[in-house]
């Protein structure tokens, strides 16, 4: 990811240093705190996290969708070459849906209920490109059918809630791959879905990233859908980014305590039903007051591990632990190779 | 289905259809919605029985039915022994004593204008009951028993996390120790590091006092953890039930083969071994289902006969019942996990 | 669509039955003699029992309700065994004894009074409170939206009777900017009918002001955080398409319900505002039928009012249909 070994042509998209935080009445809500990490081209970057991670904003902020008034924003985000925090607003707005387009998690209230598909489909086109009515809409035909959706020519003229979910969504990708972006952001595209239809939609998505030469960033809570369509995994907590690798590496040889209680945690089909879930104690932390050290330190088994109680007070650096994998740990990389192997192991079948 | 003595809960061909109306002039009711259409299930004591299914195959009615919610259009629901379908609502307030719900949407299903020790107690009212030690003693003891602290007893739910709500439901069903607590997507609405503890909290609370389950949920992976058996839905009628390790292991129905080979494994490497029966389009209307089976039209196995005659849930094998004309023991791809473990099989890979 | 409208319209036809039914009875049964009521004080018992027979209050109530109905349908006889007996032509809503007039035709002549009052005033408030509630919402937060809370709060806390009798007492009475009203119809008059109508509508506009200004400035704010708004800014669209074609035009649809309503509500009459600027229409008509205890009057003007209001009713719900697909009606 971030090794300068595999990077022969500087990545798609590179966030350096991103915080984002929200004045409120009740004091400031630090979503965002010192995210850095890049995407190559053509590859998936899958964000990790749980509800009130950061995962969402962070995407906002490269959408240029948080709103600078109630908002403060710092860092840098480069997207082919072009720095976006700093971009006049107009400038942003004509990358938006051009260079960079986004789906999200809700299909059915992410569509306008008042407007026909294609209609919402063209609108798009006609925001970046100026093209006859006529040529946009065979345009957005088109790719209503690329996007699998049986009938189009007649589809294309139904509103939103005429369409199943799964068509919703496929709408949605319509929409948001028409004037073939670089960067396909997808928030949770799947989550509103049910498993079959998360199949299709998920298949669609790689189908048209090879075809358009699409980059991925795929925003989830869902470990499954990580080990499906991923090049390289960023597990967040409590707004910072705590481990970054290569999806395999992440899998099985995962180091920050985190990634470890979620890979437990999680009920997986080809593991024991016998063993019980080893559940994270605890619940997330308030974006408000976030702890001083280690976000993760009040719910780390291994805290007493380290000398000083460092986790508590000294807020720990997103250091390499192999030159693709970056951990945010206060405890020794060989001591959480050590945790980690031993706890891969008991789940994969405690007899062995 | 056969069903055993002594089951908590024995549900015979159970129908729950709703009246759909036409716009003419005079509305008449020109067809229905079989949301359920003919589902039979019994769950034995301390017995977690797993109904999946996808959004419209009338799990979360099946549910709602049981606890005569929602109104059966026809069927028995029996509960511990007695027959309750046809029972008047002043007639329900003992059965709900035997038989409580936990809700998918911890943040609804609590008011939000009552106390944590309010929403608890509230069962101990409603049933005139007066617990040994007293009602605050024994909400207390709830409240510890689910973790949550009982300090918190004044406190509103709002002040609560998504799973310390669901704690809070689960602290209101147990109240009176019900035999059976129906769950409707108990952990859906919860965080991935939360799930695993309601998951175990249930588990526990099963062993501790014999609680049987019906747990309905879409999550194939969260139901095997917790189901001794698994009955799988599709449009309203059971496709396919079975212990569970039959179910992920060695099912026979193509509609439960595509749905688990649908659901992504956390495990790259083996996510890639795997291939995939991707099942075409959606859920058909449940107003106007097709005809003989009704998973035919996205059935990779489908034949003629298949549109003519209705597959009956018959008993292939000891306790697996399939609802199909040509059960697959060996689908077109591998769609169970590579040797599953199910409290059998060793280590499978390590690092 | 056709197959709904009239069967909503046979609704009402039904509905209003139900309503006359309800008007009629209730109104019999209200302590005091109709018949009484029909010659002065010094009345001798036997005008009164011969005024009883004339007007047909020796009758059974059904009987009379029975004429009522059938007046409205195919018209009527008031005294027809007198030697001057009233016709009444369908639709006859009754005669009113104690102003010997026509109930249909006092209605007549006061409604036009109510509905320039009415429009005029939903002109104002509608216009000023959309422009003003979006204007808050663009802001949200800042000082323009806050001025706009506190204007609306002001005009929630007047009663629009001390707001009228401010505005007659500095603008009419001690500044002299404007003649005291009185009502002239804009056909025949238009500058005296301006003059007239203008501190009307405002006093009327006011309280309904203060009312859509905020409805509208939450409708819109609640829309800004729509999925489909960010939708439309992910997209790349500017941001005037974003507030104009997504956000208001989904945040102001719900606006027709309400307005549609009140709208109906006022053309019934504006009691308030018409009895401070003795304006001569429905309100000022209702009022008076009540102090007099004119029976027939008061079931025609509460018939009136409640048609309506049914009316409005449906015309609202076919609008919604047409401005939101998501409504089908069927």
């Amino acid at each position: 990811m971030t090794s300068p070994a595999r990077a022969v042509e500087p990545p798609l998209l590179s966030v350096k240093n991103l915080s984002v935080a929200f004045p409120t009445e009740d004091g400031l809500v630090q979503a965002v705190d010192d995210v850095s990490f890049s995407v190559e081209k053509g590859k998936t970057l899958a964000i990790v996290g749980e509800s009130g991670s950061g995962k969402s904003v962070t995407a906002q902020a490269i959408m240029g969708l948080i709103d600078r008034k109630a908002a403060r924003m710092t860092g840098e985000i480069w997207l082919d070459g072009q720095e976006l925090i700093g971009l006049p607003a107009d400038e942003m707005q004509a990358l938006r849906g051009s260079q960079v387009a986004m789906i999200f998690q809700d299909p059915m209230s992410s569509l306008h209920p008042f407007y026909r598909v294609g209609a919402q489909i063209t609108e798009a086109i006609f925001a970046h490109r100026s093209v006859g009515a006529k040529a946009a809409r065979a345009e957005a035909l088109e790719m209503l059918q690329r996007v699998g959706i049986p009938a189009a020519e007649r589809r294309i003229d139904d509103y939103p809630h005429q369409l199943s979910g799964g068509m919703r969504q496929r709408v949605m990708i319509a929409m948001a791959l028409i004037n073939k972006p670089a960067l396909l952001i997808a928030d949770e595209p799947t989550t509103a879905l049910d498993v079959t239809v998360q199949a299709q939609i998920l298949g669609l998505i790689g189908s048209l990233q090879s075809e358009f030469q699409i980059t991925v960033i795929m925003i989830t809570h869902d470990l499954g859908i990580v080990a499906d369509v991923a090049d390289d995994v960023a597990v967040m907590y409590g707004g910072r980014i705590v481990e970054v690798a290569p999806t395999s590496v992440l899998y099985h040889q995962p180091e920050m305590p985190y990634t470890l209680g979620l890979l437990s945690s999680v009920p997986r089909m080809d593991r024991d039903v016998s063993m019980r879930l080893e559940p994270i104690p605890g619940n997330p932390p308030s974006p408000i007051r976030l702890p001083p050290g280690c976000v993760f330190a009040p719910r780390c088994k291994y805290v007493d591990r380290v000398p000083g109680g460092a986790c508590a007070s000294a807020r720990p650096e997103l250091l390499h632990a192999a030159p693709d994998h970056l951990v945010r740990c206060h405890l020794p990389s060989e001591e959480r190779q050590q945790i980690a192997q031993d706890l891969l192991r008991v789940l994969a079948g405690g007899a062995a | 289905m056969t069903a055993e003595r002594g089951d908590i809960l024995k549900v015979t061909d159970l129908r729950t259809y709703f009246p759909v109306r036409s716009s003419g002039l005079i509305p008449r009711v020109i067809g229905q919605v079989k949301a359920v259409d003919g589902v039979s299930l019994h769950i034995g004591p301390g017995e977690t029985l797993g109904l999946v299914g996808e959004s419209g195959s009338g799990k979360t009615t099946v549910a709602r039915s049981i606890l005569l919610l929602a109104h059966p259009t026809s069927g028995t629901i029996e509960l511990d022994g007695q027959d309750i379908t046809r029972l008047a609502p002043s007639a329900l307030v003992p059965v709900r004593r035997k038989a409580q719900m936990i809700f998918q949407d911890p943040y609804n299903a609590l008011n939000p204008r009552h106390t944590v020790g309010t929403i608890i107690s509230a069962p101990f009212k409603i049933q005139n009951v007066v617990p040994p030690g007293g009602v605050k003693a024994a909400v207390a003891e709830l409240m510890e028993r689910v973790g949550l602290n009982p300090e918190h007893y004044n406190r509103y739910p709002n002040e609560f996390s998504g799973g310390q709500r669901q704690r809070i439901g689960i602290a209101r069903a147990i109240a009176l120790r019900p035999k059976l607590i129906v769950c409707d997507e108990p952990v859906s609405a919860l965080d991935v590091s939360i799930q695993a503890q309601i998951v175990n909290l249930l588990r526990d609370l099963q062993q501790e006092f014999g609680i049987s389950y019906l747990f309905v949920a879409h999550d194939l992976a969260v139901v095997r953890q917790i189901s001794h058996r698994v009955a799988v839905m599709y449009l309203g009628k059971i496709m396919e039930s079975a212990p569970r390790k039959t179910i992920y292991t060695a099912p026979l129905h193509p509609y439960t083969h595509s749905l688990l080979s649908a659901v992504p494994i956390p495990d790259p490497s083996l996510q890639k071994r795997r291939s995939r029966i991707m099942l075409e389009g959606d859920l058909p209307s449940p107003i106007n289902p097709p005809s003989g089976c009704v998973f035919r039209t996205r059935c990779y196995q489908a034949q003629e006969r298949c549109s003519r005659e209705v597959p009956p849930l018959s008993e292939l094998e000891d306790g697996h019942f399939v609802a199909c004309h040509f059960p697959v023991a060996r689908p077109p791809v591998q769609t169970t996990v590579p040797a599953a473990a199910d409290g059998l099989t060793g280590a499978l890979r390590v690092g | 669509m056709v197959a709904y409208t009239i069967r909503r319209l046979l609704l009402m036809v039904a509905l209003l039955f139900a309503l006359t039914a309800a008007v009629f009875f209730l109104f019999n049964m209200l302590p005091g003699d109709p018949a009484r009521l029909t010659c002065g004080k010094a009345c001798s018992p036997s005008v009164i029992e011969a005024n009883r027979h004339r007007l047909g209050y020796d009758q059974p109530i059904l009987t009379q309700y029975g004429q009522f109905l059938g007046g409205i349908f195919f018209g009527r006889t008031f005294s027809s065994d007198s030697p001057q007996p009233i016709v009444c032509n369908a639709p006859c809503l009754g005669y009113s004894y104690s102003r010997h007039q026509q109930v249909l035709t006092m209605i007549l002549n006061a409604a036009p009074v109510t509905f320039w009052l009415a429009v005029g005033a939903f002109v104002v408030w509608i216009s000023i409170s959309i422009l003003l509630g979006i204007f808050a919402a663009l802001n949200h937060g800042r000082w323009p939206d806050r001025l706009v809370m506190g204007i609306s709060l002001v005009g929630y806390s007047l009663p629009s009777f001390f707001i009228g009798l401010l505005l007659i007492f500095f603008v009419i009475l001690k500044f002299n900017w404007l003649p005291f009203p009185a009502y002239v119809s804009p056909f025949v008059n238009p500058v005296g009918f301006l003059k007239t109508m203008i501190l009307p509508w405002i006093v009327l506009a006011f309280l309904n002001t203060a009312f859509y200004m905020r409805l509208t400035r939450n409708q819109v704010l609640e829309t800004f955080h729509e999925d489909y708004v960010r939708t439309a800014r992910a997209k790349g669209l500017p941001e005037r398409t974003i507030v104009v074609k997504h956000a208001l035009r989904a945040g102001l649809t719900p606006l027709v319900t309400a307005a549609g309503m009140d709208l109906a509500a006022l053309l019934g009459g504006a009691v308030i505002t018409e009895s401070i600027f003795s304006l001569p229409g429905l309100g000022s008509l209702a009022v008076n039928s009540v102090l007099q205890s004119d029976l027939p009057l008061i079931t025609g003007i509460t018939l009136f009012s409640s048609t309506l209001i049914i009316f409005a009713n449906l015309v609202v719900d076919l609008l919604y249909a047409f401005l939101d697909p998501r409504v089908t009606i069927a």
